[in-house]
């Protein structure tokens, strides 16, 4: 069958608009300025300090504006307009009340800059995602600093080398690593100063126990592990690995990339952890904005709360906060002011709209979709390694590269094709031609349905004609890239003058 | 549920596919000794109502800059939104997109953000320019790393001069890499002794910061700057308000290597500070060091023009330990926003909200001259910021007693080197009025007047 008669063509029916470069016409305008009705003045600004040329900008109208960008928003697949099975990325649904609370006056319209008399509201706000999170994690302090996950790490690597450097415990500077883990863990841990030492995982995926057992010592500041591994699968010994890192003077980081597995049905502090991460954007349903921005507030001990960096929400009763140690020039900051904040304010409406209930039925759920797709596609795609996966399954193309001569890559984008979104692929670097899938709690199941559908139309494709998936995809705006083109002669901007009108 | 779609005959019909009785099964294989044994102890859910009732109960008890009249900046300032950059930016297309890592379904994003990374070329004068940072403070301390491992120098000086929030997250992000971090001093007028700059200056210093305007407002030499940085074979590593390039010289023009600031003030809430949107932008010679991403044309395998992410054996999902960094988000949306509220300036509207910040930062330069109690210390051309010196009462009684009379009268620059209690730092961007400078004035005035009236 054609693509047509499959019912695959006609749902993208949109080219690329012209550069914005090319588009308008001198003299054309979107925005205009309050008229100054004071004296007059003529601004004393030498000549020798204003810029040579005016900058070269396009001249648009607000409707040309307004259908350039909506064209270019007609390009995109998006979560209200289908499935992202995309593991580790947690697409979830994301709810629109939170995005009218952020933008609320008197929320958005905060200056970081203002006494905290002005900003009670916020602080009462904050403070009480920053204790739920404590409640969801198990932990003692939160700090909502953080940017994103990566930023997390980092931080959560620099209260664990304060700890060591606060107890004269120089020497802790290595991290270990399973190989199994996310890339930012490596170069956050470079970033904080201390040392990467990469651990091999067993052959079933999980940490090698009697390996870890070698490999820890007075050299050891942590480990950074992500329970649910980045295969989905629980860490079962993670007690005895918690306990043979702390005996050897260590500490533990959970990356909490994998957060929306266990909500509700176990703590990172229960399993041993010191610190934790959690992705605003993934577990907590703040929308990913084409790439950002997110954010990655950490949870830690009570051992560790004294070296959170400040500025601390401090309660004073009668719902009225305080901030303490606020930071002096020479203490740490990894943000201009105080993170996400909007960010914040977004995962806490969502906290508050699910409950304590509702969150565990998101968990719950996220395992439910992820084994009904697993089990529906255990035949045509079984999973790399054995067990019980919970909110996502990794499973390997490498039978499909062998029967077939298609790659992992040529099925995801197949899938393009069929109104999907391309599972995360080549990742974990441990599994052979890796698909990595994770649909969420909030798709139906009739739209798990729908992608199980999909998988076994190009799995027939794929034992038919193979070329199908190689040359997939065909009904997309725009096929597969040229990407060694663009590195090796980069084209990275649209300089020179405009081409309008 | 909300926001999960199961009713109880989708969970049983899906629990038989799996082979499991009921959905704790699928948990059953925690270890006891680590799974919670009681519900979390978090409220029970709410309706939508109720959520928005709460927060507008929170949002109710503080005061934002809506409600009150702003003059408060240092690096994030109060400016106008138009309705456009709202309506475009809240399309699902846009919002509930995935980083654009899959292409052929992505094009909105990828080229948005191209046209993004083109505007702060643009702007700039800067060939390259990456998808963007967290803010301003983090893409600063981000250029210097990779300026100073391009030189392979291991000495950074930072301006005196410099935003004391970015200096503390410079500190701290290259506190480990054994980078060195001097600190050039400024001179009586309030910008950078370039003598003592040019003392300092040596063969281990790979990275001089230009920060341009200054914290104080002010416009630093960057020429000469410039030109003795240069001759010491370091590289320049500038920190502009993208606004200010509307008018003022851009950092290519005086020889800047990396770029970097905080374009918040390019349609994005104040937020209480986040989140912001760090730019940095680069000579050719850089742009497979910066971090980040970076979007790059090319075509496709139907001979189409399109966009791609690229240049990404930098990034830390190949390069793992040895990457740039550790980055692995953009600011997309705030991206989009503020390539949204460029497209509306166009040519003319940049030069005129230059202008416009200009005309009304000198409205208030002029109401202090004629002021009996207040003076301006330094007397260097300003963008949209200025430090006022109360001669008599402190900068923090005339913030408290201006908050009283629903105005955010700036920062006190108590404490930032060469300022003392009675300095303020104030900031007038275009969303300032006549009337509003004008009641700054009275309520600057009235309170000198007060002071003097109490401390005869």
């Amino acid at each position: 069958m054609s693509n047509t008669e499959l019912g695959l063509t006609g749902r993208w029916n949109a080219s690329l608009p012209a550069s914005i470069f090319d588009q308008g016409a001198p003299g054309r305008r979107g925005l205009t300025f309050p008229r100054w009705d004071g004296e007059t003045i003529e601004p004393r600004l030498p000549a020798d300090v204003r810029r040579a040329e005016p900058a070269d900008l396009p001249d648009l109208s607000e409707p040309e504006i307004m259908r350039h960008f909506t064209r270019l928003s007609s390009l995109n697949h998006h979560i209200e307009r289908g499935m992202y099975p995309l593991g580790s990325c947690t697409m979830k649904f994301n709810p629109r009340v939170n995005e009218q609370i952020a933008g609320l006056p008197g929320l958005a319209d905060l200056h970081p800059e203002q006494d905290v008399e002005d900003i009670q509201g916020l602080l009462a706000a904050l403070h009480l995602l920053e204790t739920s999170l404590c409640e969801i994690t198990g932990f003692a302090a939160c700090s909502l600093l953080p940017s994103a996950g990566a930023q997390g790490e980092y931080l959560g690597m620099l209260v664990i080398r304060e700890y060591h450097r606060s107890r004269d415990d120089d020497e802790r500077t290595e991290v270990l690593i399973p190989d199994s883990a996310h890339g930012t863990n490596p170069a956050s841990v470079v970033m904080a100063g201390l040392k990467p030492r990469t651990i091999a995982s067993r052959p079933d995926g999980r940490i090698d126990v009697e390996a870890l057992r070698k490999a820890v010592g007075p050299q050891t500041a942590g480990i950074m592990i992500t329970n649910p591994n980045t295969l989905g699968l629980f860490e079962e010994n993670i007690a005895s690995i918690a306990r043979i890192v702390h005996e050897a003077g260590g500490r533990l980081y959970m990356d909490g990339a994998n957060m929306n597995a266990i909500m509700g049905k176990v703590r990172p502090q229960d399993m041993g952890f010191d610190v934790v991460h959690l992705n605003l954007h993934k577990t907590f349903s703040t929308p990913h904005g084409g790439g950002g921005p997110g954010a990655g507030p950490i949870c830690v001990t009570a051992e560790l709360e004294p070296f959170l960096p400040g500025p601390r929400i401090v309660p004073l009763g009668d719902d009225a906060f305080a901030l303490e140690r606020v930071p002096g020039p020479d203490d740490a900051a990894i943000h201009a002011f105080y993170g996400n904040v909007g960010v914040c304010l977004r995962a806490l409406a969502y906290i508050l709209r699910c409950g304590g209930d509702g969150l565990t039925r998101a968990s719950e759920c996220a395992v439910l979709n992820a084994r009904y797709l697993q089990t529906a596609l255990a035949e045509i795609l079984p999973v790399a390694h054995a067990g019980e996966t919970m909110h996502e399954f990794v499973a390997s193309g490498a039978p499909w590269k062998k029967e077939f001569g298609v790659n992992t890559l040529d099925i995801a984008k197949r899938l393009l094709d069929y109104g999907f979104h391309a599972p995360t692929i080549y990742f974990p670097l441990i599994v052979e031609e890796a698909i990595m899938i994770e649909p969420t709690e909030t798709e139906s199941r009739e739209s798990l349905d729908g992608f199980i559908a999909a998988m076994k139309a190009i799995h027939a494709e794929a034992v038919r004609d193979p070329d199908i998936l190689r040359n997939a995809p065909v009904t997309t705006p725009v096929g597969r890239m040229d990407e060694a083109r663009a590195a090796r002669q980069p084209d990275l901007a649209r300089l020179g003058p405009c081409q309008c009108g | 549920m909300p926001y999960v779609p199961h009713g109880p005959g989708d969970i049983r019909a899906m629990l038989e596919v799996i082979g499991r009785d009921d959905i704790s099964d699928l948990f059953s294989h925690l270890p006891d000794d680590v799974k919670l044994q009681r519900p979390l102890d978090l409220p029970a859910g709410l309706s939508e109502e109720e959520v928005r009732r709460y927060f507008l109960g929170v949002a109710a008890r503080n005061h934002g800059q809506g409600e009150l009249v702003s003059f408060l900046g240092g690096g994030v300032y109060d400016c106008i939104i138009p309705a456009a950059v709202d309506v475009l930016s809240s399309r699902s297309e846009f919002l509930t997109a995935y980083t654009p890592y899959q292409p052929e379904v992505s094009q909105g994003t990828l080229q948005a953000i191209y046209e993004w990374q083109s505007y702060v070329c643009r702007l700039t004068g800067m060939p390259v320019a990456n998808a963007s940072m967290y803010d301003g403070a983090t893409a600063l301390a981000e250029a210097l790393a990779v300026a100073v491992a391009a030189r392979r120098r291991d000495r950074v000086i930072l301006p005196g001069t410099l935003n004391p929030r970015y200096a503390r997250v410079v500190r701290t992000l290259l506190g480990e890499r054994g980078i060195e971090l001097a600190t050039a001093p400024a001179g009586s007028d309030g910008t950078t002794d370039v003598e003592a700059l040019a003392g300092m200056l040596d063969d281990r210093t790979g990275a001089v910061v230009v920060t341009n305007p200054n914290y104080l407002g002010l416009v630093e030499p960057v020429a000469r700057m410039g030109e003795i940085i240069k001759t010491a074979g370091a590289a320049l590593v500038a920190v502009v308000n993208p606004v200010s390039l509307s008018v003022l010289m851009t950092p290519a023009e005086y020889g800047a290597d990396l770029v970097v600031g905080e374009a918040q003030p390019f349609g994005m809430p104040a937020s209480w500070g986040g989140p912001l949107l760090g730019f940095l932008a680069c000579s050719d010679a850089y742009k497979r060091r910066i971090p980040g991403r970076i979007v790059g044309r090319t075509r496709d395998n139907r001979d189409q023009e399109g966009y791609v992410l690229t240049l990404q054996t930098r990034e830390q999902h190949i390069r793992r330990e040895k990457a740039t960094s550790n980055i692995c988000s953009n600011q997309g949306l705030n991206a989009l926003r503020a390539t949204i509220y460029l497209s509306m300036l166009g040519t003319e509207g940049y030069r005129e909200l230059g202008e416009a910040n200009l005309v009304r930062v000198t409205a208030l330069r002029r109401r202090v001259a004629r002021t009996a109690g207040a003076s301006l210390p330094y007397d260097g051309p300003v963008f949209n910021e200025t430090v006022v010196r109360l001669e008599r009462g402190t900068a923090a009684g005339f913030i408290r007693f201006a908050r009283g009379h629903g105005v955010l009268a700036g920062i006190s620059l108590d404490g930032f080197p060469g300022c003392g209690s009675g300095d303020l730092l104030v900031a007038v961007t275009e969303k300032r009025t006549a009337g509003e400078i004008a009641a700054w004035g009275d309520l600057l005035q009235r309170y000198l007047d007060d002071d003097a009236q109490e401390q005869p």
